[in-house]
């Protein structure tokens, strides 16, 4: 029974969606207020109809409802409870629930946080939404129904993916989705300023805080996925430029651009078009990676059982909401006067450059993501990009972007002195200088590491000298920190968190280590002062696996650092060997001992060890970005009805006057 | 104002490909050894070490090279299909053991029995990366005159073996060498 409630529920939210998309769609045409009333409480009953059917689809996992075909292919009856849980969203009919689930969320948490937009801005805003809602929906009900019942039912599933069975992966789906899908609500916005012709800095304020917690979500649901990926895929890895990183990858660059864009159109009026169009990008990324992920166009580690029936619904989608968007920019777009003037040498240009470089790079990294795809079309035979093209790109386009941010901090808006800009050279060679002095002191030297860590020093300096000059004039007092905004501190901690990670990717890049070791009990190996002692490997059983765990003693100096235990899992329901990889966590360096496959029948085994230095930065960096985000966030102004609206030129949004 | 439509003419070139790519499928990964010749070996026959064996001794017949380990999941798959395969007619099936441990190789056949006219031992891998090998068990046909003509990755399942292997041998053993 609660199966069949829970697919109720879809047709319920899917019902509430199109009232939501369609009666406020119309009551902005015929100027209906009790339409246009109708956008808030449709979109709270979609969300109340999906967290029903969601709780319904758990209810049937936690209880092993094998009759839903859905659970049988994705739990068994040994399976733990949390991984029962997050079994829910293990596969491409559940993960598809909890991206509709998300949808709703955020849908509902504008109709509740949204005091200060228009009731006429906010119906087509949501009525924007429940056009999305509705697409996902249709996809779900018509090709991926998790609610799909199973005759005869059998006795016990067939297992979730042992990958999937994992902490870190079990809450890395949720959050990415909510940056994805978050990523909707500036996209709606975006269009809804457009569909009305007042494509003025008012909607970007608004978005600027649902923008801003969406990026949020994507930087840490991207951390989770890399620091799951070096830990559980035991390749010691923590990036692998594959098709479905990259598909996250790609509308967190863009999501990053749009912030800063969205920063100037706020404050000084400029980019208007760009920003919506940025807008536009970032989420139409988002969509262009559900369908890379599920359609099977790309081979992936991470892709979900493709079915060409998905990939055609998905294009289709794609088309209409991304064509429709398009168009309406090449059409509301021309009509856009900029008010604002800026100098070549201002803020505004800086972070016009910034939005040109991630940009850029997105672009390079889509091309050479979709490289496979355009060589078989062209009938060229099949090619892909790999790990040099990525990394050259990342390379060439972030270098300027970290100038850049260490320039740009101290940038005044609208025209700065050209003269006073060569000051700024000491700080770059102070910069030089410590990180030249940090690169001798590693065991050898490497170019690129002193690249990345210059960068990084130049924009750690310029940030402290930004930070010193606007408390220069007045004592460091609890009131004068108050009295700044929290948006303020927000950029610079982002911005400390971009240093943190160049570091750490600069560091782990240029001096790991790693060594492929035979090693029977009782012998050692030796690799970077670090001893690595076999004792052997014992069998272990485990609730749904068995299989081996080594025992590695790790010395430095005569001095025991670490027992390291890891294991090959064998699970009984998949018969693929799974590789748990054990690390010594430090800030300074990880080490890391995989277990190979037995040799001979003396104990011999092969292990896989790597020394990796500062690789915790590169997630410790993500870490502080989003807190840098969420500080921002907390920005008064994003939440007060500003003083600007009141403006005649905006006055009717309040009123709701339609155009 | 045609600026505005760039955004829109790239994406619609960009559907256009995405369109196109939904028709193939994204897991055939052409080898670059079809149609090439096979790469020479001679190496060491797993219960004869001290003799050795190589594609030359072929020369003239159509045959299978296929590669496992003792310890490979999809290698343990396949055998049972790959006995029945080898009792067929007309059916030359060389396997390469692909660096392992010649006693645990050795077992295995004499536990599970052996599908193979001649096994050869490979314990370097340097023949294995001759043939592009990245993950056993992997499969190859080469026809009379020594050029490959299939290449298969993963457990070769009955499916595979009657839809595509059996015809093409067949076809094989009909050309002229």
């Amino acid at each position: 029974m609660i199966p069949e409630f829970g697919q109720f529920a879809l047709i319920v939210a899917l019902i509430s969606a199109v009232i939501q998309a369609v009666l406020p769609l119309i009551g902005t045409i015929i100027n209906q207020p009790n339409l246009i009333m109708v956008a808030r409480p449709a979109a709270q009953a979609q969300f109340i109809a999906l967290s029903i059917s969601f709780a319904c689809l758990t209810y049937a996992f936690v209880t092993h409802d094998f009759s839903v075909k859905y659970v049988t292919n994705n739990s068994n009856i040994d399976l733990p409870l949390l991984y029962r849980v997050s079994a829910v969203w293990g596969a491409h009919e559940g993960s598809l629930l909890l991206w509709a689930l998300v949808l709703s969320i955020w849908s509902f948490a504008v109709t509740i946080f949204s005091r200060q937009v228009p009731p006429l801005m906010l119906a087509r805003v949501v009525s924007i939404m429940g056009w999305i809602s509705i697409g996902f929906l249709l996809f779900m009900i018509m090709t991926s129904n998790p609610f799909e019942r199973l005759f005869p039912i059998p006795s016990h599933g067939r297992d979730l993916n042992p990958l999937l069975q994992d902490f870190g992966l079990a809450i890395h789906p949720p959050m990415l989705y909510m940056g994805y899908v978050g990523l909707s609500v500036a996209f709606s916005f975006s269009i809804a300023a457009m569909w009305a012709n007042r494509l003025d800095s008012a909607w970007a304020r608004w978005s600027r805080p649902w923008t801003n917690v969406a990026w949020i979500f994507l930087t840490l649901g991207i951390a989770l996925g890399s620091w799951w990926a070096y830990y559980e895929l035991g390749w010691g890895g923590w990036w692998f430029w594959d098709p479905v990183e990259n598909a996250s990858f790609m509308p967190w660059l863009v999501a990053t651009a749009l912030i800063h864009s969205l920063a100037v159109t706020d404050k000084r009026s400029s980019f208007k078009a760009w920003t919506a169009l940025l807008a536009i990008f970032a989420f139409s990324l988002s969509l262009l990676g559900t369908f890379l992920v599920r359609s099977g166009v790309l081979t992936s580690v991470h892709a979900f059982a493709s079915d060409p029936e998905r990939g055609v619904f998905i294009l289709l989608f794609l088309v209409i909401v991304v064509g429709a968007s398009l168009t309406l920019y090449a059409v509301r777009a021309p009509l856009i006067k900029s008010h604002s003037q800026f100098s070549m040498l201002s803020r505004e240009t800086a972070l016009l450059l910034n939005n040109v470089f991630l940009v850029v790079l997105t672009l390079g990294i889509l091309g050479g993501t979709l490289f496979p795809i355009f060589t078989v079309a062209l009938d060229l035979g099949k090619y892909s990009v790999g790990f040099p093209f990525f990394n050259f790109i990342f390379v060439l386009l972030g270098t300027p972007l970290a100038l850049l941010l260490g320039f740009g901090q101290l940038l005044r808006w609208k025209k700065d002195n050209a003269q006073q800009q060569l000051t700024k050279l000491i700080p770059f060679s102070i910069s030089f200088i410590l990180a030249l002095g940090s690169v001798l002191m590693m065991s050898y030297f490497s170019f690129y590491a002193l690249l990345g860590m210059t960068l990084a020093w130049w924009v750690l300096i310029m940030a402290l000298t930004s930070f010193m000059l606007r408390f220069k004039n007045q004592s460091l007092s609890f009131a004068s920190l108050k009295k700044t905004p929290p948006s303020y501190f927000g950029t610079h901690i982002a911005h400390l968190g971009v240093v943190i990670f160049a570091v750490g990717i600069t560091l782990t890049s240029n001096y790991s280590s790693k060594k492929d070791v035979l090693l029977k009990p009782g012998e050692s190996y030796l690799m970077d002062d670090y001893t690595y002692q076999f004792n052997g490997a014992r069998q272990i059983i485990g609730p749904n696996y068995r299989g081996h765990e080594g025992d590695i003693i790790i010395t430095k100096n005569g001095i025991v650092i670490a027992e390291m235990k890891p294991q090959k899992r064998i699970y009984y329901s998949q018969q693929s060997p799974m590789t748990e990889a054990a690390i010594d966590a430090g800030l300074s360096r990880d080490l890391f001992v995989a277990l190979g496959d037995q040799r001979g029948q003396d104990g011999a085994w092969t292990l896989r060890l790597y020394y990796k230095p500062f690789i915790r930065w590169i997630w410790l960096g993500a870490i502080i970005m989003s807190l840098g985000g969420l500080v921002a966030s907390f920005d008064k102004r994003y939440r007060q009805k500003n003083r600007r609206m009141q403006t005649s030129r905006e006055k009717d949004h309040l009123t709701g006057k339609l155009t | 104002m045609l600026r505005y439509l760039i955004p829109l003419g790239l994406f619609v070139i960009l559907v256009i490909f995405l369109a196109i790519g939904l028709q193939n499928d994204p897991r055939y990964v052409p080898s670059p050894l079809i149609d090439k010749p096979a790469p020479d070996f001679s190496l060491p026959r797993l219960f004869s070490p001290t003799t050795t064996f190589g594609p030359t001794q072929l020369k003239g017949k159509v045959w299978i090279l296929n590669t496992w380990t003792s310890d490979c999941v999809g290698c343990r798959q396949e055998h049972p299909y790959l006995l029945e395969l080898s009792k067929m007619k007309q059916i030359n099936l060389i396997g390469l053991n692909y660096r392992d441990s010649n006693i645990l190789a050795i077992n295995l056949l004499k536990k599970h029995g052996n599908p193979y006219q001649v096994v050869v031992t490979d314990q370097d891998g340097s023949v294995g990366i001759d043939y592009g090998v990245y993950a056993v068990p992997e499969t190859f046909i080469i026809d009379k005159t020594g050029i490959i003509r299939f290449k298969h990755i993963g457990p070769l399942l009955p499916d595979e073996i009657n839809k595509t292997v059996l015809p093409l041998i067949k076809k094989l053993n009909e050309e002229t060498g």
